[in-house]
């Protein structure tokens, strides 16, 4: 590995003031999982490293039954796992965290390094998007909220400017007969990067959808909204033939490639099964919700 | 939190320059002081500036486990940590995992239910077990197999490393 | 001996901890990787980043020139290496084409390709020195495939390459081989039912998690030590004697514990660089690989093209078999084909046959021994056909196996008949099991069953065993222990002197302080090192014979010794055991080594059988298949240590299902590597894998003492095929390709699906 300096700030201010000090000379530092691996293989060649873990704001895990939960980007996803509170509400977001890889990684990745890693396969992206749930960053001139859909910009880049940092994700409250699920393809059963992630919220009043929401991962460029299959639900029936026209929807608009992980036409086809699989799990969770 | 470094590098707030930074950290229950370039993994530390040895590396992405090591309870790989991240942390390493002279019940039955061929993988999931059994001391077999997903064996098929587990959680339970 | 009439032993098939474990599961064990020297430098090794590419030259004078590097080596450091062919361990090496391995010389021939090595005195200033070497390529197109190597006009990798077919044309078609008997044309042609497929697997890698690693240290007065872990010390030792051209007597190599081989270990990559840069620089140097380049450059084992042909009688009998396989050999001759060969077919007593076997060089790494290195490939040909054949004949596929199967006396594919085996034996182990007599209910689940031969074999073994003065023994052999083999051969030793396996220390020696061994591989440690520690202890007992006759004025023969007492005829005289006779060795002529050498030939010492049931679940939506249930059966012989013998078993067995679900290299058009890690290189892990039941089936092997055959490969053999099987009844679809990952597997059912629906549609 080449040389590299080590930093580590305790407030949000002493971070932003490092990372704006060094530029594209800095990259920050959580859980390492992605990290390391690009500095060895010399896919990233930061002079600087700016440890992130000691920073309160990006370290807890806030809930109100009204706003909702804010979850810091530096909380190990073991923790969201262990977090009672993010279980219950949140139970798909929770499954994504506890997919991420083996336990080792577990508990040191997080999952704002999860979507700041910018890769179109990040498991807990989807599950975030199928939420609604909004990245807090600072480090500009005011703190600003953007959509998780829309953080990723291309595979390894995001919407984050040098200096910024994204701190917490503000993810809503969740709301009566309302849940999620996520589910991801791999070829194994762990230890694997999703061939294809779906996270899915849905609201129901009675046997009907009033909200849903469906994140696609590792079927693009970037992590993905599936607008038109998410809206094709609101105010349907959740039947079979709501799903199938939702789950086809969903597939339409994966825009997969061939790699060593899989084809176009095998993912293509697998997200419209997790469509329908999560879509039925959601359902059923948001049916049992008081 | 330790003192940190007082050549040219200082953590905590202030620059350390990639010149050797000086950490404290406790491993295997004593206190521990050493020297590192920040560019060193933890597993780098622990094998050639501690000569703590008994962890491997196997692949250097967190894909295999045999640098797994307990840290503040929990496993993590050490291959995927700087050595200057130990900072103030509880480590643990297979070389801290007997009682001086006295096997922990994972070692002894990985022993006599014959759960290891070539070793290497070993040190790794005597870690995983442990923090695995530290927390959930009578396990099913899919939450071993669960648990111990993040570390590789290519010689046994896993069947007796199951075992093993299996049979230390009973005697831990007893009292052994 | 201390066998009864019953042949009961007293240590032998008991299971005691072995010897180096506590050094194991404390860390305290030293593996290559663990060695520090004072003054110690650390070297890296640059790499190809081109499949196929001349190198026009290699300016290494900027890396020189950071500090901490101490020296660079290139093949311009190495000497002119022959053009011949030599055995060395299991394998015919050309020692020109070992050097061009170890070093490219003109070429660089598979992305990976060792082109400079780097010593520093950090692993990081090593590394970032390589970024430093200015190499001047001029790529050309690369051939990945035995299709594209063996087209008419497809780009030549070794231009020296030829082979006695095509005379004087260059070809990357290293040899043909072929295996004949009978009339196969008569013989398919009398069959009632035939069945033709071909097969692709994909190219997969042992797989160890432990990185190659080598320590070298050169003295000024010429002699060498090397620190490796090693399958074979030997090996190394001569083997870097013909790459650095000097005598095998200049160089000691003491193999550290190995953490897994697997065959991948029977070569060398890294240990002559450590010398030649320790030589440099007057330093002991130590060599890494990291995982990247354990995917990228040390030998993974060949991908293949199978086309077989195969006939059989209503009522089961084969009558004929025909078989054309390409293997890939990498980058220089030298796949297993001749064994894929010689195994496809060995299990069974068939009349009519040929098989043609083609070694076929491609842009990619030298392929190296992998656990019956060639038989994995054939037997997913074979088992598959014969499970289809079977089905045709609507017999139970293990009765089809068991009509013609080979035992005493059946002629083999090479050498002379059987002498008695266990094949019957073992696939009945199957038939017998409680998972196979358990019946397999749910959707999408099916149960597949396949077996499976391996050679084994004998070689050379040295072994020596020293009493001590308080009568305890130690066990001095040169097979490195990749699986726990020591505690075999402390344990033969224990049972031939009739003492505790506690009273004897096993050790595995240096190439200096122990005679020739061959490489522990080829499923021989047990079988040959276990024989010469047989001889040796036997040796022991002798001499002690002499010393008790001493002792009490007898005669050696007049000395009997029988449960681990030794005792004679005659007033006062009282039994001695071995702690007893030790206290006089001194004084009754000094201290008391045994010794023996064996050399048991090649192959066929007494082969190896497997069978293996695996029940599965398919998901009918994504391909994915679990494995619910396994079953190994494996006719050990004698099972010196059952735990691990059934760790052989499951071990392989691991292996196989790997092989067949998801292990494979991907390469892209340009040749890279696109898998280098164990993230895209998809192991099982424990999750992915149940409980594995074992079955040892022992049907002592005639031609050794304690009945013992080889183990150590053979059950890696039979699961991509019964994986196979299991999947054809789980979805209706017979896989031909390695490995059944879902994405091939999904696609294969959608288009059966697709085929069933419209002979539906056109039935109505």
């Amino acid at each position: 590995m080449h040389e590299i300096s080590y930093e580590v700030p305790t407030t949000v201010a002493q971070a932003v003031t490092m990372l704006k000090r060094h530029g594209e000379k800095a990259r920050p530092l959580v859980g390492g999982t992605d990290l390391l691996i690009q500095l060895r293989a010399g896919v990233r060649r930061p002079e600087f490293i700016v440890d992130l873990k000691n920073i309160k704001e990006l370290r807890q895990i806030k809930f109100d039954a009204k706003k909702g939960v804010r979850l810091g980007a530096a909380v190990p996803c073991i923790e969201v796992y262990e977090s009672e509170v993010m279980r219950k509400h949140y139970p798909g977001l929770t499954e994504a965290a506890h997919l991420i890889g083996s336990l080792q990684i577990q508990n040191r990745a997080s999952v704002g390094g999860n979507l700041c890693n910018g890769s179109p396969a990040a498991d807990t992206t989807p599950a975030l998007i199928a939420l609604g749930a909004k990245a807090r960053i600072a480090g500009g001139k005011s703190a600003r909220e953007v959509p998780v859909e829309d953080f990723v910009i291309s595979p390894g880049r995001t919407v984050l400017k040098p200096g910024e940092i994204l701190v917490e994700f503000v993810i809503p409250a969740p709301k009566p007969h309302s849940s999620d699920s996520y589910l991801r393809f791999i070829p194994r059963n762990e230890m694997d990067i999703a061939v294809v992630g779906v996270g899915t919220s849905i609201t129901l009043a009675g046997d009907v959808v009033k909200a849903a929401r469906i994140g696609l991962g590792a079927v693009g460029p970037t992590p993905i909204f599936a607008t038109k299959a998410s809206e094709s639900l609101v105010g349907k029936t959740l039947d079979d033939a709501a799903i199938e026209a939702a789950a086809q929807l969903a597939i339409e608009a994966a825009t997969p490639i061939d790699d060593m992980r899989g084809t176009a036409e095998f993912r293509k086809h697998v997200t419209g099964v997790l469509t329908r699989r999560t879509l039925q799990i959601a359902a059923e969770r948001a049916r049992n919700k008081k | 939190m330790a003192q940190k470094a007082k050549t040219n590098g200082k953590v905590n707030g202030h620059h350390a320059h990639s010149h050797k930074t000086r950490v404290e950290a406790t491993i295997n229950g004593e206190n521990v002081e050493f020297l590192c370039e920040p560019r060193q993994s933890l597993l780098e530390v622990l094998r050639d500036v501690l000569e703590l040895t008994g962890s491997k590396e196997g692949c250097l992405t967190g894909d295999c486990g045999a640098c797994s090591v307990i840290i503040d309870g929990r496993t993590v790989c050490s291959c995927l940590m700087f050595g200057v991240e130990a900072d103030g942390k509880k480590i643990t390493t297979v070389e801290g995992l007997a009682n001086g002279a006295k096997l922990h019940p994972l070692q002894q039955k990985f022993l006599e239910d014959a759960s290891l061929q070539c070793g290497i993988c070993t040190p790794g999931f005597l870690m995983s077990a442990k923090a695995l059994l530290d927390r959930n001391p009578n396990p099913s077999e899919a939450e071993i197999r669960y648990a111990l997903a993040g570390n590789l064996c290519r010689c046994t098929g896993y069947d007796k490393i199951v075992h093993a587990v299996l049979d230390a959680a009973k005697v831990m339970q007893a009292g052994g | 001996m201390a066998e009864s009439s019953n042949g009961h032993y007293k240590v032998i098939g008991t299971r005691p901890i072995r010897h180096d474990g506590i050094d194991k599961v404390t860390g305290r064990a030293k593996y290559g990787a663990d060695y520090a020297f004072p003054g110690m430098l650390f070297g890296k090794v640059l790499r190809s980043p081109h499949a196929h590419a001349i190198i026009k030259s290699i300016n290494v004078e900027k890396a020189l020139k950071m500090p901490g590097v101490k020296a660079i080596v290139t093949a311009a450091d190495l000497p002119e290496a022959e053009d011949k062919v030599e055995q060395v361990g299991e394998a015919a090496m050309n020692p020109r084409y070992l050097s061009m391995n170890i070093l490219a010389h003109s070429k660089a021939l598979y992305d990976g390709h060792a082109i400079a090595a780097v010593a520093a005195t950090s692993p990081h200033i090593a590394e970032e020195a390589l970024r430093l070497i200015e190499v001047d390529y001029e790529v050309l197109p690369p051939v990945m495939k035995v299709d594209d190597a063996m087209k008419k006009n497809a780009t030549i990798l070794l231009p020296n390459l030829r082979n006695k077919e095509e005379g004087d044309n260059p070809t990357n078609v290293a040899s043909h081989l072929q295996f004949k008997r009978g009339d196969v044309a008569a013989g398919l042609k009398a069959a009632d039912f035939v069945v033709e497929r071909e097969f692709n697997t994909a190219m997969v890698h042992q797989g160890y998690i432990e990185p190659h690693n080598a320590v070298g240290i050169y003295n000024s007065d010429g002699q060498a030590t090397i620190y490796c872990s090693t399958q074979g010390a030997f090996d190394v030792r001569s083997m870097c004697a013909q790459v650095l051209g000097v005598s095998v007597g200049k160089i000691k190599v003491v193999p550290a514990e190995i953490g897994g081989g697997f065959g991948g270990k029977t070569t060398i990559y890294l240990e002559p660089l450590s010398l030649m840069l320790a030589k440099k620089t007057g330093h002991p140097v130590k060599l890494v690989m990291s995982r990247s380049e354990v995917l990228r450059a040390s030998g993974p084992t060949s991908g293949s093209k199978i086309k077989i042909k195969m006939g059989c009688t209503r009522d089961g009998k084969i009558t004929g078999a025909e078989v054309w396989m390409a293997y890939e050999a990498g980058a220089f001759p030298g796949s297993p084909v001749g064994a894929g060969a010689m195994t496809i077919l060995a299990p069974y007593n068939i009349d009519n046959f040929q098989v043609d076997g083609y070694d076929v060089v491609v842009n990619r790494p030298k392929t190296a021994a992998y656990r019956a290195p060639g038989a994995t490939n054939a037997a997913m040909a074979a088992e598959t056909v014969i499970d289809e054949l079977a089905e045709k004949c609507g017999m139970d596929p293990i009765d089809f196996r068991i009509a013609n199967a080979c035992k005493e006396g059946t002629p083999q594919i090479v050498g002379p008949p059987y002498k008695r085996i266990g094949f019957i034996e073992t696939v009945e182990a199957i038939k017998n099991s409680p998972h196979y007599k358990s019946e397999l209910t749910g959707k999408n689940r099916g149960r597949g069953f396949a077996a499976g031969f391996w050679f084994n074999a004998g070689m050379q073994s040295s072994a020596t065993v020293n009493i001590q003065t308080d009568g305890t023994a130690s066990v001095i052999t040169g097979s490195a222990d990749i699986g726990g083999s020591r505690a075999s051969m402390a344990m033969i030793t224990a049972e031939v002197l009739g003492m505790d396996v506690t009273d004897v220390r096993p050790v595995v020696a240096d190439t200096d302080s122990t005679g020739h061994t061959d490489v522990t591989g080829g499923s021989r440690t047990t079988f040959a090192t276990g024989m010469a520690v047989y001889n040796a202890a036997q040796d022991v007992v002798r001499q002690l014979k002499e010393r008790a006759a001493k002792t009490w004025e007898k005669k050696p023969e007049e000395v009997k010794f029988e449960d681990g007492k030794f005792s004679a005829e005659g007033e006062g005289i009282k039994p001695m055991n071995i702690k007893e006779l030790a206290k006089r060795l001194a004084r009754t002529g000094g201290p008391i080594t045994g010794r023996a050498q064996v050399s048991t030939g090649g192959i066929g010492v007494g082969p190896a059988f497997a069978a293996t049931c695996v029940d599965v679940e398919v998901d009918p939506d994504t391909g994915k298949v679990q494995i619910l249930r396994c079953t190994v059966a494996q006719d050990a012989g004698k099972a010196i240590h059952p735990s691990y013998v059934e760790g052989q078993m499951q071990g392989g067995t691991a292996q196989g299902i790997g092989w067949a679900l998801n292990e494979e290299y991907f390469y892209d058009a340009k040749g890279t590597l696109r898998n280098s890690g164990l993230l895209d290189y998809r192991m099982p892990t424990c999750l992915d894998l149940p409980m594995i039941e074992t079955a040892i089936v022992e049907i002592p092997n005639p031609i050794h003492p304690l009945g013992v055959r080889g183990v150590g490969e053979v059950s890696i053999v039979p699961p991509p095929a019964a994986v196979a099987n299991a999947i054809y009844r789980a979805t209706g679809v017979r896989m031909t390709e390695l490995p059944m990952s879902p994405p091939r597997l999904l696609k294969a059912m959608l288009e059966n699906r697709r085929t069933h629906e419209l002979q539906a549609a056109a039935a109505d």
